[in-house]
């Protein structure tokens, strides 16, 4: 069979524009080099929804932001994951870069961002008491929000397939040719055949890009590293803090997640091409990250923290996004070169991207049983006492905590896994439920979620892998 | 919502001990809420022997150890519900909890004893940079994997914290056939108890390298090397000592953190050193009618201390049940030259009995005297060959001397040199 569309990549915007291209009478297939939706840049970054003040008027990034900034709320809304307009200030440590802040301020209203003020210290203060001493002025933005850029994704793929999408993983496209209108995808899960191509796979664009003979940009992989501190300083600060930006990016953050955590990062450096897919952290880099944290905030230790991480930009040498059709093949349409602010943006690139590539395919029928609300998931950590009750009398897996740092059931965990596109590993249950996101990373239920994958999966225990292949946990059995 | 005069939380040795004794005290409806499958805590994976040395004055191992305990309330009406999760602690002493047979339970309790036991810190609080890739483990995950799940996680090995579960994994895992390359330790000195060093490491020629960190980890999928380094005074990782070591196992054993969470909804005062509840000498925390003991109050070696601390906190609930709170006159323990912390905090000094004060030093101490002072005078002065913050220590205040102090009285536990 011969595909409508393939999208090459499940991360934030493969998995939007699956969602959206579902809302058509479309053979759309969504492929995934990795294990699991949302595993490259999309699983590690700051998970901001800035407000679009940053990028130059004019350019994709600063249209896609601002556009994306306003219909984020309600895509998380429709999705059923967790989104919070917390607002976001750039603060000014000297007179200096008061001046800066103006600059984003006049930047932002060329972009119209709305909701913009410049504030006094004595007004930056009054809103977040924890900011170092020398902080003196501010650009508050009170249209940015955070939210969870993996649940995000995972609920975004999830909506696409009980849509109709086809989802595959593990199914790395290493080769593309191109004859009679029919592109053929030489992938690790075998050929497939296909009228158009959607370029969504992030820091692995420009490859998937070069596959077609289109060598327009190349991707600069730029690590980022952060830390993610305790629930118990997650209220440190209430919004969003960065720091003036820098001609690598925007500076050390300091915000709130959505899950009542405290994240601090990122740092910026360009790394070797070859090293793309390299997620370790670094020495040298989490220093920085404590250091220039400390400078907005000067009571945030790391003591606190539970995790560190590293995630790859994609950036591209062309310095915007790059979306729309390929100049080589007009059925090759590329979504590529996304960095900051592309979760931002992700919800307008994904209907501005299915947009274009159903008016080239020209006379399509929408898809009548569409249905963009994703159901219900019962978080029992949200829920009260009598849906506790309820869904316990329901379903008892709900009673059963797996989880203590984060109180996840069982039944959160075997929901997750029987999903559409569900958990296939550790990671996967977590990034779902937030099973071993905790205090104690794991310590607690990481063998108990091993049990249950093997179980629900049909597998041996030893088979179950932290993230994909080759990352298993255990070898053989004992003596 | 169901009543119960005792609600224990925890059902490993703490919890077991503290409901036994307040059985035998007489009070009558006591339940122990346990959050595993069985009662007996971490003792049922740890099937070494080595434990009831000092309580049972003979060997056992950590499953035989749990059942002399398990046997005795099967033998009492104490009601049992495991695979049981307490979700909260209110100031009024209700216990919310949840379990799959009977849903969530709200249950009122004249008093609580906590026994939740301790957790293992994980990597994240340790800053090791590098990869996340698969095979990097607490060692008491790993310990659950080999001892009750049966099945290996790792073959080649590196042992990062030198705790007693790290040695003693360091033993389980060789004589499973594992090569353990190496056991590293920040410290200047090992946390774990000598015995465990000799037994478990030099009996298997398993390197200990002192003042040694890992500071890297490498490997993509699974752990393929990490990256050790000597640290300097300031505990700084020394560049030029860096050396790879080849491993596909990166075991930590780098410290246990009691679980306190309950504890701090309650708003019981925690002691930021043993990070446990601040107690009196019956264990009683500064919320009335609620206990704490074991792990979850601070970190024990030997769980002989824990049954025997249990037992001490199932005497005082009891009291507190049956004849209401107690009349009392606190005194604070203080803790002198070299001591780390003191646990009970506060002493009741109308507490009629002698009052065992435990304890550990922060660093090693080699021919030392431990002084107990009250009101600047030694009461005793005790001679000890070495002191090691792995051992826990103890010095008893005599009944007699109790009975002489004022509100205004001091207590002091130091370490002459």
């Amino acid at each position: 069979m011969c595909y409508d569309v393939a999208i090459i990549g499940a991360g934030v915007i493969g998995a939007l524009t699956a969602r959206e291209l579902s809302k058509y009478s479309l053979n759309t297939v969504l492929l995934e080099a990795a294990g699991d939706v949302a595993m490259g840049a999309t699983k590690a970054n700051s998970a901001i929804v800035h407000a679009g003040f940053d990028a130059k008027p004019g350019t994709l990034k600063a249209k896609f932001n601002v556009k994306g900034c306003e219909m984020m709320p309600a895509v998380c809304k429709a999705l059923n994951v967790p989104y919070k307009n917390n607002g976001s200030l750039v603060v000014a440590f000297s007179e200096e870069e008061k001046a800066h802040v103006q600059e984003l301020y006049e930047r932002g209203l060329a972009n119209g961002v709305p909701q913009m003020s410049i504030l006094d210290e004595a007004e930056l203060k009054a809103l977040e008491p924890n900011l170092a001493p020398e902080a003196c002025g501010a650009l508050y933005a009170e249209s940015a929000g955070i939210v969870c850029p993996y649940e995000l994704t995972i609920a975004a793929a999830e909506n696409a397939v009980t849509n109709g999408v086809e989802f595959k993983r593990d199914c790395k496209v290493v080769g593309i040719d191109f004859a009679d209108g029919v592109f053929t995808l030489h992938t690790t899960l075998g050929d497939i055949e296909t009228k158009y191509v959607i370029n969504a796979a992030g820091v692995h664009s420009d490859e998937v890009s070069r596959m077609i003979g289109d060598d327009s940009f190349t991707i600069i992989p730029r690590r980022g590293e952060y830390f993610v501190l305790d629930k118990a300083v997650g209220g440190m600060v209430k919004r969003t803090i960065f720091q003036c930006p820098t001609a690598m990016g925007k500076g050390i953050l300091v915000t709130p997640t959505v899950d009542g955590n405290l994240l601090i990062g990122p740092t910026a450096a360009d790394m070797n091409k070859e090293d793309e897919d390299n997620t370790a952290t670094t020495a040298e880099g989490l220093a920085l990250v404590k250091k220039f944290a400390a400078k907005s905030c000067p009571a945030v230790s790391t003591r606190n923290a539970i995790t560190s991480f590293t995630g790859v930009r994609a950036h591209p040498d062309v310095d915007d996004f790059i979306l729309g059709p390929s100049e080589k093949n007009a059925q090759f349409i590329q979504a590529s070169g996304i960095e900051s602010p592309g979760l931002s943006s992700a919800p307008a690139i994904a209907e501005y991207i299915a947009g274009v590539t159903v008016e080239a395919i020209g006379n399509v029928g929408r898809n009548e049983s569409f249905n963009g609300e994703r159901k219900d998931v019962f978080r029992f950590r949200h829920a009260t006492d009598e849906e506790r009750a309820a869904a316990i009398a329901k379903n008892p897996a709900y009673g059963r905590i797996i989880c203590r740092c984060e109180t996840i059931t069982e039944g959160e965990i075997i929901d997750a896994i029987r999903a559409p596109a569900g958990a296939r590993d550790v990671d996967g249950v977590k990034r779902r439920t937030r099973a071993g996101m905790g205090r104690c990373q794991g310590g607690f239920c990481g063998s108990k979620v091993v049990e249950i994958l093997a179980r629900e999966l049909g597998k041996e225990i030893n088979e179950i892998t932290k993230f994909g292949s080759g990352s298993n946990i255990l070898f053989d059995r004992t003596k | 919502m169901l009543n119960y005069d005792l609600v224990v939380v925890g059902g490993g040795p703490a919890g077991m001990a503290a409901a036994l004794k307040a059985k035998e005290c007489g009070v009558k409806d006591i339940v122990i809420l346990e959050r595993a499958e069985t009662l007996g805590g971490i003792l049922e994976q740890c099937i070494h022997s080595g434990f009831g040395l000092t309580y049972f004055k003979e060997e056992l191992s950590g499953p035989e150890y749990a059942a002399r305990f398990i046997d005795l309330v099967e033998k009492t009406d104490i009601a049992v519900k495991c695979d049981t999760m307490v979700l909260d602690i209110d100031e009024n002493n209700l216990v919310t909890a949840v379990n799959k047979k009977d849903g969530l339970l709200k249950i009122q309790a004249k008093a609580i004893v906590l026994a939740m036991g301790c957790r293992e810190r994980p990597r994240g609080a340790l800053e090791i940079s590098g990869t996340r890739a698969s095979g990097i483990m607490t060692a008491g995950t790993a310990q659950k994997y080999v001892n009750l799940d049966g099945y290996m996680p790792g073959k080649k090995v590196v042992i990062l914290g030198s705790g007693d579960i790290g040695l003693i994994m360091a033993r389980r895992m060789t004589l499973e056939g594992a090569e353990v390359k190496v056991v590293c330790e920040l410290m200047p000195f090992s946390g774990g108890l000598t015995r465990n060093i000799v037994q478990c490491l030099n009996d298997y020629n398993i390197p200990l390298r002192l003042s040694t960190t890992v500071v890297e980890t490498h490997g993509k999928d699974r752990l393929e090397g990490v990256t050790i380094a000597q640290v300097d005074e300031h505990l700084q990782p020394i560049e030029s000592t860096k050396e790879y070591i080849e491993c596909d196992t990166l075991m930590l054993s780098v410290g246990l953190i009691p679980e306190n969470e309950l504890t701090k909804n309650v708003g019981i005062a925690i002691d930021r050193v043993t990070n446990g509840a601040s107690v009196d000498e019956m264990r009683q925390t500064d919320h009335p009618g609620v206990f704490a003991c074991g792990n979850v109050l601070h970190v024990h070696d030997l769980v002989d201390f824990v049954t025997m601390e249990a037992q001490l906190a199932g005497e005082g609930a009891a009291d507190y049940i049956l004849n209401g709170a107690k009349e009392t006159v606190y005194v604070p323990t203080t803790t002198g030259n070299g001591v780390r912390y003191i646990v009970p905090q506060r002493v009741n000094i109308k507490n009629p009995n002698d009052v065992k004060l435990y304890f550990r030093v922060g660093r090693i101490f080699k021919n030392a005297k431990v002084v107990l002072e009250i009101d600047g005078n030694v009461i005793s002065s005790k001679k000890k060959i070495k002191l090691a913050p792995g051992e826990m220590e103890d010095v008893v205040i005599p009944a007699s001397v109790l009975a002489g102090m004022t509100e205004n009285s001091t207590i002091t536990v130091r370490v002459e040199e």
